[in-house]
């Protein structure tokens, strides 16, 4: 090939999806001959998992901004797809469906507060964050602000967001490794770790940044394909986005003619753990005003706070390309959320609508129990039934299932083939890997430039300091997955207090940083230690029975912690002596997108 | 008002122009989701419910390029914009 890799893009990665495609042709052939389930299930993920260890080695570098910031050089549009694959979670794969399923309106703030957030990432901070020319998100606050404390407090504010983030993504890596691979968690956990410290070792952010375009390719594939092959299969639309108005109005009427019998409680402790019922209504507004906005608000500021996100457009070659790029991230994020409802639609239409051949409501048990899905799901621990009222019929109240299971089942109930699931399985991994490698780099890059290099050694040689971030990269990633392998939080929640803890600390001393010159050093150590504390006071004071106030919940306790730190950082600021004069003349400067940047190309 | 300070006013009143269009999609419109809900939308969702799932968010994307594009215009005119692959 002619060119240098960056011109070549679009053809290799045109070669590379026509290759994924033509992979999921042989493997459907494969099946039609014979292949078991379980061969395509470990060929997806073992095939998917090979290409990004490949990329992530032919990435390898020992450079200094290559490794924290992909050389800059990364094109708009790519880095979109990548910030898209390191943005969309294992949660966002698997999980969000599920949640629109049982939840409907309320749980969609969702959707709103994790796309909005990145209006507030294009306006307020990545295009001056890219100006400012640093490595990391507090290379920013410790240079803006000055001081090693500074620096130092901006490290802790991130390792606790992003440390909470990841476990649940080693999670979720371990989850879809021990059923496609067929082995227990407790090991599959590992087997995840070591394919996300594959894609990011040898070559830091340009190796994660080249493997998430990729994961990106494939797990778009994987969640969009059965969505409209569900949709055409069920006679609902060609193109879900815009068909299913009548059955969302169907699931409508249905709710209304079987209503939501409430189970009594000793009934519902007979359900397995982690199974829910439907029980409430799919599209009406089933939320106050306040419980929906505060969560997306949350949400919302979360998102322009996530140091994994923000270091994405640090890669970028310039300024505008920066700006240009968040919109591109967005449009590549829009594609899968706004598939996550019209997915969860078709799933729980099949399955309750008795004119279906799929409906199982007003079967008898031992027809439910008599279909194969069926058996497979319930065996999987995610799909249950019990006769309650002892009718013999099953009732809408007495059916229960997995918020995994609508995007890991549905392909199934629908009749398509195995290889769907198999190529399911492949996108929830490339989803939970990539997040996973944003993370664990996001952590080990601010403990190896920021603590060892900015404030240890100032010294170290090139080779030394990139030594330190790798070891801390494995690190850090056996501590996350030997957390996971606990199993200790829901993945869901989990990765919502990591937007709490992350807006709690970062979110004005962020903002202010640029657009309030008169913000200092004190006012932002203040507001970075005082949101987090304030933050995680509230969510222990929630969590053990405290009632909380203006409806702020454990999910949402990020408001509070936030408006502490404005607060905190604003009053500080203001009583002590403002900022001197080459500071300001900094703040100036990052305001002008041309020119140089505040700090050298290399650091 | 030297030339920087003029295009830092601009740019800030892009900003409250952009922030202003973002509180109407992710938090004004939900201060009415219960009776917006009642009247039907685009492509025959209810309307509350269509901004949720679609709505909103494609308002979002289109805002972010529409804010990029404005924010290079005003760079231009301040003759602030950067060389290509500076």
């Amino acid at each position: 090939m002619k060119g240098n890799f960056i011109d070549n893009l679009p053809k290799i990665y045109g070669i590379y999806t026509g290759g994924f495609v033509g992979f999921i042709i042989i493997m459907a052939i494969a099946e039609q001959m014979g292949m078991t389930a379980k061969t395509i299930g470990i060929a997806f993920v073992a095939f998917t998992v090979f290409i990004y260890a490949l990329i992530g080695y032919l990435s390898r570098t020992a450079q200094a901004d290559a490794y924290y910031v992909a050389g800059r050089q990364v094109p708009t549009v790519f880095n979109g797809m990548a910030t898209a694959a390191d943005w969309m979670s294992g949660a966002s794969f698997v999980a969000m469906a599920g949640g629109i399923y049982f939840k409907g309106y309320g749980y969609m703030a969702l959707l709103v507060g994790w796309t909005g957030g990145y209006v507030l990432v294009a306006s307020l901070l990545a295009p001056y964050l890219r100006k400012f020319g640093c490595y990391t998100v507090p290379d920013f606050i410790g240079t803006r602000y000055g001081g090693n404390l500074a620096r130092f407090s901006a490290v802790v504010v991130l390792t606790v967001a992003s440390f909470t983030y990841v476990t649940a993504q080693i999670n979720a890596t371990g989850t879809i490794a021990s059923v496609a691979l067929d082995i227990p968690f407790q090991y599959a956990v590992y087997v995840g770790l070591i394919s996300i410290l594959l894609c990011s070792m040898l070559g830091g952010m340009r190796g994660v940044t080249w493997t998430q375009v990729a994961q990106y390719i494939v797990l778009i594939i994987a969640y969009l394909l059965p969505v409209f092959w569900i949709s055409n299969k069920m006679g609902a639309g060609f193109f879900p986005h815009f068909m299913l108005a009548d059955e969302v109005a169907r699931i409508g009427e249905l709710e209304q003619q079987f209503g939501f019998v409430k189970n009594a409680a000793a009934d519902l402790k007979t359900v397995p753990k982690g199974l829910a019922g439907i029980t409430k209504a799919h599209s009406a507004v089933n939320a106050t005003p306040w419980a929906f906005i505060s969560l997306a608000l949350a949400m919302m500021m979360g998102t322009a706070s996530l140091p994994h996100v923000m270091m994405r457009y640090f890669t970028t070659p310039s300024v505008k390309a920066a700006r240009k790029s968040v919109g591109w991230s967005l449009f590549f994020i829009f594609l899968l959320y706004s598939s996550a409802p019209m997915l969860a639609t078709l799933s729980k239409l099949s399955l309750i609508d008795p004119n279906l051949p799929t409906g199982i409501i007003g079967k008898t048990f031992a027809e439910v129990e008599a279909i194969d899905w069926y058996q497979n799901w319930n065996q999987a621990n995610l799909m249950f039934i019990s006769d309650f009222n002892g009718n013999g019929t099953l009732e809408l109240n007495e059916f229960f299932m997995g918020g995994k299971a609508v995007v890991l089942a549905t392909p199934e109930i629908a009749g398509l083939p195995y290889v769907i699931s198999g190529l399911v399985a492949a996108g929830g991994m490339a989803a939970a890997m990539s997040t996973a490698d944003g993370l664990i780099l996001a952590i080990a890059n601010a403990i190896s430039h920021d603590v060892y290099y900015k404030i240890i050694d100032p010294k170290a040689e090139t080779a030394k300091r990139l030594l330190v971030a790798r070891v801390l990269l494995v690190i850090i990633g056996f501590a996350g997955a030997t957390i996971a392998a606990m199993e200790i939080q829901g993945i869901l929640g989990s990765v919502i207090w990591a937007f709490d803890f992350a807006m709690s600390g970062l979110f004005f001393p962020l903002v202010l940083g640029v657009w309030w010159k008169r913000a200092n050093r004190q006012g932002a150590i203040a507001g970075m230690l005082g949101g987090l504390i304030a933050g995680a006071w509230y969510l222990v004071w929630v969590r053990t029975g405290g009632s909380g106030f203006l409806g702020i919940t454990q999910l949402t306790f990020g408001i509070f912690g936030s408006a502490v730190s404005l607060v905190l950082m604003v009053i500080v600021s203001l009583m002590t002596a403002e900022p001197d004069k080459a500071t300001q003349k900094m703040v100036d400067d990052v305001r002008v997108p041309s020119g140089k940047s505040i700090l050298g190309k290399s650091h | 008002m030297s030339n920087q300070q003029k295009h830092w006013e601009k740019t800030r009143g892009l900003l409250f122009i952009t922030l202003a269009i973002w509180f109407v999609f992710s938090i004004g419109i939900f201060l009415f989701g219960a009776e917006m809900n009642e009247v039907t939308g685009p492509f025959g969702y209810p309307w509350t419910y269509w901004f949720t799932c679609q709505g909103s968010l494609g308002a979002f994307v289109i805002l972010i390029f529409w804010f990029a594009n404005r924010q290079e215009k005003i760079d231009e005119e301040f003759g602030f914009s950067e060389r290509e692959d500076e």
